[in-house]
């Protein structure tokens, strides 16, 4: 187990540009073509079939504030449940050959979910929670995770309370988030008139059955389950002291530090592209602009 | 031990002297403090305001909580009724406090705070209080088995055959993903019965329909008993909890507002 998620013989990297085809064109079966060229590989198996990962800990390991009949029922029932689910219901469709997020955001549909998305997203979000903790873990978060955290909550205990509020508060089945915005609009032509270093900052978000900020384009940084099945067997309904005990005895701070990490980079790659890109386009305008004012000129010497 | 006929629970404004506490308009009596005012809308200021008024009550569920054991347990219903439920009536009447919709009946609370699928804030506590009141009224120990009479002849004109009823009731609620309940109701405008599934807190009340069965697939409610096994818990409701006593007396009610077209049935 563990390794890369997706085997295929036939992985592409799916570029975001293909995300914007019709929606309903995932969940048709891969074309002819792609079929024939399958029968010529007859050396690997093709297999595009998402894995169930486990924990990074064993399943007994985070006593007593998560026990290990929690762990075998909400990974071994729940979770495997729905990578079973997803598998089956992206075989033989364009989705199959998407890595994970890829297929959360594009069955998302912009709000309206197409049938593989509660799974896809369980199955992303699942993996996401169990990354998210570890034995021994909880404490304080440092550097430059925690200078955000100041920056943008006022003081760690705030964010705390933030967050354990979010997580109580969320009616029903969801999740709560801590995430990384860089504060982008999902417009082609968008741009943010005043930019800061500001505008890219950490929030709090909570999230409806399987709904996660991946969907909105944030990059999650720390997950809390709060599905009744993840803390009924430890806390039953005490779902506060499980999202307490949560955050000061299971949450792993260097995880969510190297996501931040990560988070800030593509941010930062990403703002560059745009740039980049807005560059091009100003020389592309000034040069048809050049070519009309040419033909203007020509039409107003000719006589009446 | 016998099955006493319950009124209603949706039943609004006269009660007979009730064995068992029903959940409408009472408050606890607090000393010192005048009478409210009938006008419904009012919210009434008593100038002694530390002490809490407590708008609505919890309902007992009309058996004691080790009665349906094996299907449900005892702890379940502990939690479930005891601190699920009671913390939906506490968390309603801390609302109530301080916002102007005082003087509702329970059902009227949920049709005004769903405000047309805008809700406010008071919908998610009140919807929930209704709709626990009337699971523990949709079961009964010894309960399941086959619906009898008129019941089951309008389930069997609707959905051909109880087992298909049964089946597509099942379906449903495993057919529902995250928090809800699966109801069987009666649809006013369609005058037939239907199997009908809600997410979170919502309640058929509020489209103007009128439940006769509920199921809550809420996983506090089973998980429990069943852990992630919903299909044993679905079945075993069907086949042993729900009670068709509670349906007959929903639906003699619901004949009232609804022409079912055949005055030939008879329900009792």
């Amino acid at each position: 187990m563990g390794g890369a998620s997706l085997l295929s013989a036939l992985a592409c990297g799916v570029s975001s540009s293909s995300i914007g085809a019709p929606p309903h064109s995932f969940l048709c079966p891969t074309p002819n073509r792609r079929r024939k060229s399958r029968r010529k590989v007859r050396c690997a198996p093709i297999t595009a079939q998402f894995e169930l990962k486990p924990p990074p800990y064993p399943l007994d390991s985070l006593e007593p504030h998560m026990s290990r009949e929690t762990l075998e029922h909400h990974w071994g029932r729940h979770h495997r449940g729905h990578v079973d689910s997803l598998n089956a219901r992206i075989a033989g469709t364009q989705l199959e050959e998407m890595e994970l997020e890829d297929v959360v955001v594009a069955s998302y549909n912009k709000g309206s979910p197409l049938p593989p998305f509660v799974h896809a997203a369980q199955v992303w979000n699942h993996d996401f929670f169990w990354r998210s903790m570890e034995p021994g873990g909880g404490g304080k978060p440092s550097g430059e995770l925690m200078g955000l955290i100041e920056r943008d909550f006022g003081s760690f205990e705030r964010m705390l309370k933030e967050f354990k509020e979010a997580a109580s508060t969320q009616f029903g089945s969801g999740w709560a988030w801590l995430a990384y915005k860089a504060n982008r609009l999902d417009v082609g032509n968008a741009v943010n008139p005043c930019p800061s270093e500001k505008d890219n900052k950490l929030v709090i978000a909570k999230t409806p059955n399987a709904v996660n900020p991946l969907v909105w384009d944030y990059s999650p940084l720390l997950a809390v389950d709060v599905w009744e099945h993840a803390y009924y067997l430890d806390y039953e309904n005490r779902r506060a002291d499980y999202v307490s005990i949560f955050m000061e005895k299971l949450v792993s701070w260097d995880i969510v530090s190297s996501r931040l990490h990560i988070a800030t980079a593509r941010a930062a790659e990403r703002a560059r592209e745009d740039e980049r890109r807005r560059r091009e386009d100003d020389v592309e305008i000034t040069n048809r602009e050049a070519v009309e004012m040419y033909v203007d000129s020509d039409n107003d010497s000719e006589p009446e | 031990m016998g099955f006493h006929l319950l009124s209603p629970s949706y039943c609004c404004g006269y009660q007979p002297s009730p064995p068992i506490s029903h959940g409408l308009l009472r408050f606890r009596p607090v000393t010192g403090i005048p009478k409210p005012s009938p006008q419904k809308g009012q919210l009434h200021q008593s100038r002694r305001a530390s002490k809490v008024l407590a708008y609505y009550g919890i309902t007992t569920p009309p058996y004691k909580l080790d009665a349906l054991e094996p299907y449900m347990s005892q702890r379940t219903l502990e939690l479930h009724w005891g601190k699920h439920h009671r913390d939906y009536v506490d968390s309603l009447n801390k609302q109530l406090v301080k916002s102007p919709l005082y003087g509702h009946t329970m059902e009227e609370l949920i049709k005004v705070t769903y405000n047309n699928g805008n809700p406010l804030p008071e919908f998610n506590n009140a919807a929930q209080v209704w709709n626990h009141d009337f699971f523990w009224e949709s079961m009964q120990s010894g309960g399941g088995k086959l619906p009898q009479g008129g019941v089951l002849q309008q389930i069997e004109k609707d959905f051909d055959s109880y087992s298909n009823f049964r089946d597509t009731f099942v379906e449903s609620a495993m057919a529902l993903f995250g928090s809800g309940w699966v109801w069987l109701v009666l649809r006013t405008e369609e005058k037939k019965l239907s199997v009908v599934r809600t997410s979170n807190a919502i309640c058929p009340l509020v489209w103007g329909d009128i439940p006769i069965i509920a199921l809550d697939m809420w996983e506090h409610a089973y998980y429990l008993d069943y852990k992630d096994d919903r299909e044993k818990y679905i079945n075993t409701f069907m086949d042993n909890l729900v009670s068709w006593h509670a349906a007959t007396v929903r639906m003699l009610r619901a004949e009232a507002f609804v022409n079912l077209g055949e005055p030939k049935i008879p329900v009792a």
